[in-house]
């Protein structure tokens, strides 16, 4: 006979009328190639009746030949064909009964089918529905604990307002600097390569000022924002949710919302329009070494045409801009943080989707905001 | 103990159906917890335990029926009558629920500073004193995540215990615990009904505490999808209806 290491399948016509006997031997073992049960299948004709294994010649077994076992099982259930599993070894007799003890269950309410494109756009079109009323909802208990908070009835802990103003201001100024600095450095280059046309580059200092002060200073301070902080509010509220955190709070009658929520957002609204001042002097800054080193402007001449640009509302644009990006921000990412489902995944989704959430909304108030100060000539 | 004068009902359910829009998890349950009781509600998994004590507690509104606090009914009160009666009970979560950002000391304390007008040093007393009950004096200063499992279930119960609360609603008190940490949980779960009275309500599928603490209960039905009235688990496991025996007995009987 062959070798051990190898499978054998043999099926023969039994003794009996109707009958099939299986033949196995050698090593079933799930790192060999074994064969699929169609092999055995398609040997199942209509005049077959009854299966018989014989296991005798089987050296070494395991999950292997129970799959392929479990298969050829499922095909004679479903035929009416009885199979004679007592020439198996006693182990896989016992293990195959418990796996076909229980029969599939459907289970209520979770479809397995596979979902078309239409089903899978229409449920997100409803869930992009549904989404806007939860936001109105937590804009509004937002408000309300802004109204017990002017109302000196909103009860968070000074502490917390504290850690948060300190991780969301100060430790954001390495990578506040590093950005505005770069940012600042292109918009120099931009002007410079355009400008030169018209042989006006002292105007590179205008462009620079203004533009980081006004716009860019504090959409970039938001983005950065969104993506450091307000992904981590997403993901601690969600983690709390997770922990039943949340549901103490509620039980205990503290309403999360003034607990949590409002310190976030009060220290992102004060910290975001201190962090866009800060990055629009970086910005100009960076525009000053570059049009000193390589435009050859003088620094001189470079500050004096930048003060002479900037004016007191170009500040005001810019600090109003960061506080409306950082409220923003505080809202996307405590919405998504109190939205999180209770397992692991939720909370990557949650955070996920606060940055996504922040950012669309920034952009859409930086939109509105831009041509509301265009038309009121500021 | 308290036996020997008349019960008097302290939680009723009335015909409460729980679930979730139109999958009801529960219906038609009714049941008194009487002052003092060590109710069990008790249950396989996914009989809905934990919803129905979601609803007890005013987290999960029910679909039908009512929840009274000593005559009044929770959920039909106005939204500050039902902030009321909620100050009233303490909960303790199956997973503890400690606010992972505060120390112990600071979990404990703040339930204390928002329902009251007491001095910071007057709520370290408590803070301390409530820890020294469950076993945790000097743990003032460490964080939840410092704690082992049952550290933080015997936090939590301090928590839940800050501002003397009425009722006490415990989920799975001895979930991840091993047999001997949770038999000392149990046992100061007694203690505390012992000596201030609190009329407890433990929500478990924990064999060895059901029959060791509890004085009445309910047996949730997944496959019927109602209650069974059980009384004394004790009686329960001998002469109770056949799905209790059943349960009681690991499947044996």
């Amino acid at each position: 006979m062959p070798n051990d290491t190898q499978w054998q399948l043999d099926l023969r016509p039994a003794n009996i009328e109707d009958g099939l006997d299986i033949i196995l031997g050698g090593r079933w073992c799930i790192d060999a190639s074994l064969p699929s049960p169609c092999v055995v299948l398609d040997a199942l004709d209509d005049h077959i009746h009854s299966l018989r294994f014989d296991a005798a010649g089987l050296s070494d077994w395991d999950s292997g030949l129970l799959t392929f076992l479990g298969g050829v099982l499922k095909a004679c259930a479903q035929r009416n064909i009885t199979a004679d599993t007592s020439g198996l070894p006693s182990g896989a007799q016992r293990l195959l009964a418990m796996a076909m003890a229980i029969p599939e269950q459907k289970v209520a309410g979770r479809d397995k089918g596979r979902r078309d494109m239409f089903s899978l756009v229409g449920a997100a079109t409803l869930e992009f529905f549904r989404d806007g009323p939860q936001m109105l909802r937590f804009l509004g208990e937002i408000t309300q604990s802004l109204l017990r908070l002017l109302a000196g009835r909103a009860r968070f802990r000074a502490r917390d307002l504290w850690l948060e103003i300190e991780e969301v201001g100060p430790r954001a100024l390495p990578i506040v600097s590093v950005i505005s600095f770069l940012v600042g450095l292109i918009l120099a280059y931009l002007g410079a390569d355009q400008l030169r046309l018209v042989g006006a580059q002292v105007f590179i200092a205008d462009l620079v000022s203004i533009g980081m002060v006004r716009e860019v200073g504090a959409l970039m301070t938001g983005i950065i924002i969104a993506g450091r902080t307000g992904a981590a509010f997403a993901a601690q509220l969600g983690t709390m949710q997770v922990n039943e955190e949340m549901d103490a709070y509620k039980t205990l009658g503290i309403p999360p919302v003034d607990f949590l929520v409002l310190p976030r957002m009060l220290a992102l609204m004060l910290m975001v329009p201190l962090l866009t001042l800060y990055a629009g002097f970086i910005g100009i800054l960076a525009g000053l070494v570059v049009s000193v080193t390589i435009f050859n402007i003088g620094a001189f001449e470079y500050y004096t045409e930048t003060l002479r640009a900037l004016e007191f509302k170009h500040f005001l644009v810019g600090l109003s801009k960061g506080t409306v990006y950082g409220a923003m921000i505080a809202f996307a990412g405590c919405l998504r943080g109190m939205q999180c489902g209770r397992s692991a995944e939720a909370v990557g989704r949650a955070a996920t989707s606060a940055v996504v959430t922040a950012i669309l909304l920034i952009t859409i108030a930086a939109s509105i905001m831009t041509i509301v100060y265009y038309q009121l000539g500021i | 103990m308290l036996e020997t004068t008349p019960p008097i009902p302290h939680i009723e359910v009335r015909d409460l159906s729980i679930g979730y829009g139109d999958f009801v998890v529960q219906r038609d349950l009714n049941f008194v917890v009487n002052q003092g009781d060590i109710f069990v509600i008790m249950g396989g998994n996914g009989c809905g335990k934990t919803t129905l004590m979601r609803a007890l507690v005013g987290l999960q509104r029910p679909l039908q029926g009512s929840v009274l606090y000593s005559g009044e009914d929770f959920w039909g009160a106005s939204e500050e009558d039902r902030q009321r009666l909620k100050q009233r009970l303490g909960v303790l979560f199956q997973s503890g629920a400690l606010w992972s950002s505060l120390t112990l000391a600071d979990n404990v304390a703040l339930p204390i500073a928002e329902y009251t007008d007491l001095p910071q040093a007057r709520i370290d007393e408590i803070v301390a004193f409530k820890l020294a009950l469950v076993g945790l004096a000097g743990f003032e200063d460490f964080y939840p995540s410092e704690l082992s499992g049952g550290m933080k279930k015997r936090a939590s119960l301090a928590r839940a215990m800050a501002l003397d609360p009425d009722i006490l609603v415990i989920d799975e008190p001895s979930s991840g615990l091993d047999p001997l940490t949770a038999k000392r949980l149990d046992e100061l779960i007694v203690e505390l009904r012992d000596s201030l009275g609190t009329t407890i309500v433990v929500v478990t599928h924990e064999l060895a505490s059901i029959l060791s603490i509890g004085n009445n209960s309910v047996y949730l039905d997944a496959e019927t999808h109602t209650m069974i009235p059980t009384g004394n688990p004790q009686d329960a496991l001998n002469s109770g209806h056949p799905k209790v025996r059943h349960f009681l007995k690991r499947g044996a009987a």
